[in-house]
Formats: C-alpha cells, sequence, structure tokens
C-alpha cells in the first residue's frame, strides 16, 4: 500500500467531515436539541441495521430476531448502569433489585471520575453484546436448521417470547417487571454515538472485507457451491448469525441510551421491520446504503416530516396534515424508493465505490 | 503398481423403491483420467454425489487415498426397501457420513454440471473463496488483519492460478460476466484452489459448442500434466471422453455395465446397444 487511492482519500474526508461537523453540532446546540437526537438515534439504527446487513445481506439468513437480541442489549445495558443510589427508586416494587452495583461507579472508583464512568459504560454495552451473541448462540443451535422464510419465522418468534419474558413478574429484582428502567447515565452527544457507532461498524466493515466475509457471501450466493468448495455451512453460519447478533446488542445498549428508559414493552416486532426497511432501502449487501438510510429515515421521520402531523410543513398549512399524515406519506415514498431503485439506493456498492473513476467496474481483487 | 486414490466399493443409492446406483465398484489410480459415461438417467450425477457428500449412499463404501471416507448400510425403513446387493457387508462398521466440505478438505474437489459460481463476486473473489477452507486464521485474526501473511499468500497463489488457466486478464470482471467456456475454466481453477489430490468434472463439456469442447479437451489434459492431477469425470461428448480418458466406466440404470480403455469401450456389444449406438440404416 503505497498511497492512497482517491476514492479512499474521498471516503475518508468525507467521513472525518461528518465527525467534525457532530463535535460542531455538540458544541452549537443544547443537547436536547431535535437535531442532536436524530444524528443519535440515526446512529443507534445504523449500527443495528448494519448487524442485521451482514445476516441479512451478506450471508442471506433471513432473520427478523432483531428487536430481541436489541431487548437483552437495552437491558444489560440499564440494569448494569443505574446508580446504586437510584436503585430504590427504580426498582420500588422489588425492593431495590437484585444488582447492587453499578458499572460507571465501579469504574469511576478505580479509574476516576472522568474516564472511569466512559469505561463502565463501555463495559456494559460490550457485556450486552456478549450475553446477546451467548443467546443467539443457544438460539442458533436448532434454529439455523431451518431455511428461509421458517428461519425468519423462528427467530421472529424467538424475539416475541424474549419480549414478553422480560415483563415477568419473578424476574423483577432483575428486569423490574413490565416497569421501566430509568436514571441510567448517557455516554454523551452526537460525536460520541458517531464514534462509538462508526468503530463498531468499522469492525463489520473489516469482518465483511475479510476471509470469512467472502466465506458468508458465498454462502448467500449459492450454498451448494460454497460447501463443495470446502466452507463448513453450519459453522459459518452459527458465525455470522452470532457476531450479527453480538453488534445488535450492543446496538441496543446504544439504543437504551438514547431513549433514558428501557421497558420491554417497546421491543416490539414493528422495530425489527422498521430495521428490515432500512436495509432494504439502503441496499441489501450495502454498509453504506444501511448507514445512509439510517440517517435518512429518522431525519424524516422524527424530524423533517414532523409538520405533515402538526398542521404545517414547508410553510403550507391544510387541514389534512393532522396526526397519521406523516405516516402516510412516508409509505409513498417508500413505495417510491422501492420502484425506482429495485436494489436499493445503494445496490452493493460502498462510499468509496462512487468515486471511483468509471473505467473500473468491480473492486480490485488483487492489489489490496 | 499404482496407487489407489478413489474406490469405490458396493456403492448403492436408492431412493424409495428407486435405485439410481446400484451394486457400484469401480476404482481410480494416481494421475489416471477416468470417465464416468452412460445414458441419461443412468445415476452419473448420483454416484459423483455419494462421493462428494451431497447424498448419503444406501450401502457400500468409499475410500480415498486408502482410509475409508463414506460408508453405509441400510438402516431403518430401508432394511425392508433395499433391494441392492450386500446388505450386511458393511452392517457391522461404523456409518461414515462427512458433510461435502468435509469431503473438499480431505482432497477431493469438484465442479458442477450447471455451473454453480458465486454470481456476486469477481473472478479473482470466486478462486480466493476456495481458498478459504486453507486457512489457519480464525475470525477474530482475519477481521483484524492479524493474517496478512497468509492472506497475502493465497492472493500471490490465485494470481498465479489465473496465470495458468489464462484467465488473469478478466480477473476483475463478475464471474457470471465472462463466456461461457471461461466459466467452465473458471469453475475449475476454483476447484484447483483448494488443491485437491482428486478433480471431479460434472459434464464439464456440457452446453459447449465443437470448439469450445476442443479447447476444454486440450485444458483438462495440461491440467492433468501441469498438477499432477487424477480427474474423474461425467461427460457426454464421446470425442471429449475417447480423447482424454486412460479408462471408462459405463453405466446404465445404476449397473456398471462395462469397463476398460477407450478403444475397449468403444467396441463392446453391451455398450453400442444401450449407448453408443449404431448407425441405423434408413
Amino acid at each position: 500500500m503505497k498511497h492512497m487511492k482517491r476514492e479512499h482519500l474521498i471516503t475518508a474526508v468525507i467521513l472525518l467531515a461528518v465527525l467534525i461537523g457532530a463535535f460542531a453540532l455538540d458544541a452549537a446546540l443544547p443537547s436536547y436539541h431535535i437535531a442532536i437526537k436524530v444524528v443519535k438515534k440515526a446512529c443507534v439504527y445504523s449500527l443495528v441495521a448494519v448487524s442485521m446487513n451482514l445476516l441479512n445481506g451478506f450471508t442471506g439468513l433471513f432473520s427478523l430476531g432483531q428487536a430481541g437480541f436489541m431487548l437483552l442489549g437495552a437491558y444489560s445495558y440499564a440494569v448494569l448502569c443505574i446508580p446504586v443510589a437510584k436503585r430504590a427508586g427504580v426498582y420500588q416494587y422489588f425492593n431495590g433489585g437484585v444488582v447492587q452495583f453499578s458499572l460507571p461507579e465501579v469504574f469511576a472508583g478505580i479509574l476516576g471520575g472522568t474516564v472511569g464512568p466512559v469505561v463502565g459504560m463501555l463495559c456494559a454495552l460490550l457485556f450486552g453484546g456478549l450475553l446477546t451473541a451467548l443467546c443467539a448462540y443457544l438460539i442458533g443451535l436448532p434454529v439455523l436448521r431451518l431455511k428461509s422464510d421458517y428461519l425468519a419465522i423462528a427467530t421472529l418468534g424467538f424475539a416475541e417470547i424474549l419480549r414478553a419474558f422480560f415483563q415477568w413478574n419473578a424476574l423483577g429484582p432483575l428486569t423490574n417487571g413490565s416497569n421501566l428502567l430509568k436514571n441510567y447515565p448517557d455516554i454523551g452527544g452526537a460525536a460520541a454515538y458517531i464514534l462509538l457507532a462508526g468503530v463498531f461498524i468499522a469492525v463489520i466493515l473489516l469482518l465483511v472485507n475479510s476471509t470469512y466475509g467472502r466465506a458468508f457471501m458465498a454462502i448467500r450466493d449459492d450454498e451448494v457451491a460454497a460447501e463443495a468448495m470446502g466452507v463448513n455451512l453450519a459453522h459459518h453460519k452459527r458465525m455470522a448469525f452470532i457476531i450479527s447478533s453480538f453488534f445488535a446488542g450492543v446496538g441496543g445498549g446504544m439504543l437504551a441510551m438514547y431513549m433514558g428508559t428501557v421497558q420491554a414493552l417497546s421491543f416490539k416486532s414493528a422495530m425489527t421491520y422498521e430495521i428490515l426497511l432500512v436495509v432494504v432501502m439502503g441496499g441489501i449487501g450495502s454498509v453504506t446504503g444501511s448507514v445512509i438510510t439510517s440517517f435518512l429515515y429518522i431525519a424524516g421521520l422524527e424530524w423533517l416530516l414532523r409538520g405533515l402531523d402538526s398542521g404545517t410543513f414547508l410553510g403550507v398549512s391544510s387541514p389534512i396534515f393532522k396526526n397519521g399524515f406523516r405516516m402516510a406519506i412516508v409509505s409513498v415514498i417508500i413505495m417510491i424508493v422501492v420502484l425506482f431503485f429495485r436494489k436499493g439506493i445503494m445496490g452493493d456498492r460502498e462510499l468509496p465505490d462512487l468515486f471511483r473513476r468509471r473505467t473500473r467496474v468491480k473492486k480490485g481483487g488483487g492489489a489490496k | 503398481m499404482s496407487e489407489n486414490v478413489l474406490r469405490l466399493e458396493n456403492v448403492t443409492m436408492q431412493f424409495g423403491g428407486v435405485v439410481a446406483v446400484d451394486n457400484l465398484s469401480m476404482e481410480i489410480n494416481r494421475g489416471e483420467i477416468v470417465a464416468l459415461i452412460g445414458p441419461n438417467g443412468a445415476g452419473k450425477t448420483t454416484a459423483f454425489n455419494t462421493i462428494t457428500g451431497v447424498y448419503e449412499p444406501t450401502n457400500g463404501q468409499v475410500t480415498f487415498l486408502g482410509r475409508p471416507i463414506v460408508r453405509n448400510h441400510p438402516q431403518g425403513k430401508m432394511k425392508k426397501a433395499y433391494k441392492g446387493a450386500e446388505a450386511e457387508k458393511y452392517a457391522h462398521e461404523p456409518v461414515l457420513n462427512p458433510t461435502p466440505d468435509k469431503i473438499t478438505k480431505l482432497g477431493m474437489a469438484r465442479t458442477f454440471q450447471n455451473i454453480r459460481l458465486w454470481k456476486t463476486q469477481t473472478v479473482f473473489d470466486n478462486v480466493l473463496i476456495a481458498k478459504h477452507m486453507l486457512r489457519t486464521a480464525n475470525v477474530f485474526a482475519a477481521t483484524f488483519r492479524l493474517n496478512r501473511a497468509e492472506e497475502a499468500e493465497q492472493r500471490r497463489e490465485v494470481a498465479e492460478l489465473l496465470d495458468i488457466v489464462g484467465l488473469s486478464d478478466v480477473r476483475n470482471e463478475l464471474a457470471t460476466s465472462l463466456p461461457y467456456g471461461k466459466q467452465r475454466r473458471l469453475e475449475i481453477a476454483r476447484a484447483l484452489a483448494t488443491k485437491p489430490k482428486l478433480l471431479m468434472l460434472d459434464e464439464p463439456a456440457a452446453g459447449m459448442n465443437p470448439q469450445e469442447t476442443d479447447e476444454l479437451t486440450a485444458f483438462i489434459a495440461r491440467v492433468r500434466r501441469d498438477f499432477d492431477m487424477t480427474i474423474l469425470l461425467i461427460e457426454h461428448h464421446m470425442d471429449l471422453v475417447m480423447d482424454i480418458s486412460d479408462r471408462i466406466y459405463v453405466i446404465d440404470f445404476g449397473k456398471l455395465i462395462a469397463h476398460g480403455t477407450p478403444e475397449e469401450i468403444q467396441n463392446d456389444r453391451r455398450v453400442i446397444d444401450a449407448y453408443l449406438g449404431v448407425e441405423e440404416d434408413a
């Protein structure tokens, strides 16, 4: 690697600009501003969408368990991060709960008040990911024998069971039953979210471009040929499932951070479909597509199209702009995207592919 | 006596009441090109699939490089329904039924009757993915690029292989954008990338015009020479088969009806009746 290729340089500049922009946003606006909220939520959705893309787009396993895995990550983060002093209040029906420590506080004691809490929160996120991965391993043992739609139904069922299970009163001392978990800390502003999601997405990108990522794509393209060429199907499918779930768990933890409260009730299958929508519209098999679509989707839904629900949109007032109209418009937009971008906004291209000179059609295999 | 590479003993494959492969025994020695021929539906591809682990044979044993790799005997419902021979021969030996990837790892690589390349991958990546099974790096090492040396070595080997098979000029094209003949060649290159000891070609000339077939014949002969390869092929193009095979096995309705050198086969009465045919007077 003597000098960077032009397209990689442009990509690096864009990513840097986004990061600087996020820092500027944090500095210029108060943390409750809608723009910052949008960036944070879009980061969470990006990570979860990319993790789903790893499984559905790159390995070709149609799984719909994402909301369930996010729930595990979200609860892990919340349970491990609620300050000890506030536990009595949060777990008021369960005598303060069984967990009587808080990772940010534990690490604050070891590493000091500035670095410690952040390290604690990161550890809680990673723990959530690992717990989710373990759960995925167990659920994968029976479920990964299924194919296509059957796999989707089984994972969807798993997510629904998990949601009900977490609201079970007997688990109350740990999960607070069907009550909210709250009062845990958030890691930072828009820039922190972008950095965090960026690092995890970068790891997924590295994986996708490694020899294992290529094996995943071989399974997606032709399972029979992949197996005949020595790719152990069961092993690789399980691996993709576990890794994807790990990142979904981390994404769930970040969602908990962003929302400020966690309740099992909110991790409905609709959330999985929302993410599936982002993956499909972004382009199945494109990490960039998932990220860009996450931002467009969240910004549009949560911010830019709000006016359609509240009476005035782009300065136009109309009696039909009332509750629910926004979703009707979103549906129309989705249909237009699906009609005109059959393979999603990005197809299977990534950001650098956009800046490549026209003569080179596909990524160069040899010169890496 | 040359070294035995593959040996089939009493291999029988029965689907319900249909015996697709019936008590087939054959052997392939090192450096040979052996053809398996027969009319449509004779059970050639089924035999192929029992060797490569796609199907579990109902009865019989496959030995590769002196080591049994596939073995089965009629069990359960099949015990009563079994119509083949030698039902008891392997009843007291352990059943061996590895998945295709394990068999490929032992050193046996195949191509497919209907080309099965990875459609979204480039020519180069198609061959590179076949190298995946030779990796030593685990998923963490590979993700965080701790396997640079291994990866570079694999890329070098793939480039070399593409040079040998004459596909380096199209290395960055999508595999499916190649003309048919080159796709076949790529599929063979992909199989060679796993460093097999036995190459199994399932109708490599299917759908090819005479010129492409001639090129393929020369190519297969070259693969044997350059890679010191043992080859088993299923084929319908008799020109190709008679040209390059050392020995030929002929099956019909799952049964072995003849076996010998191309000359012997061409003059075998049963083969002519069942398959090759005679020119009829109008």
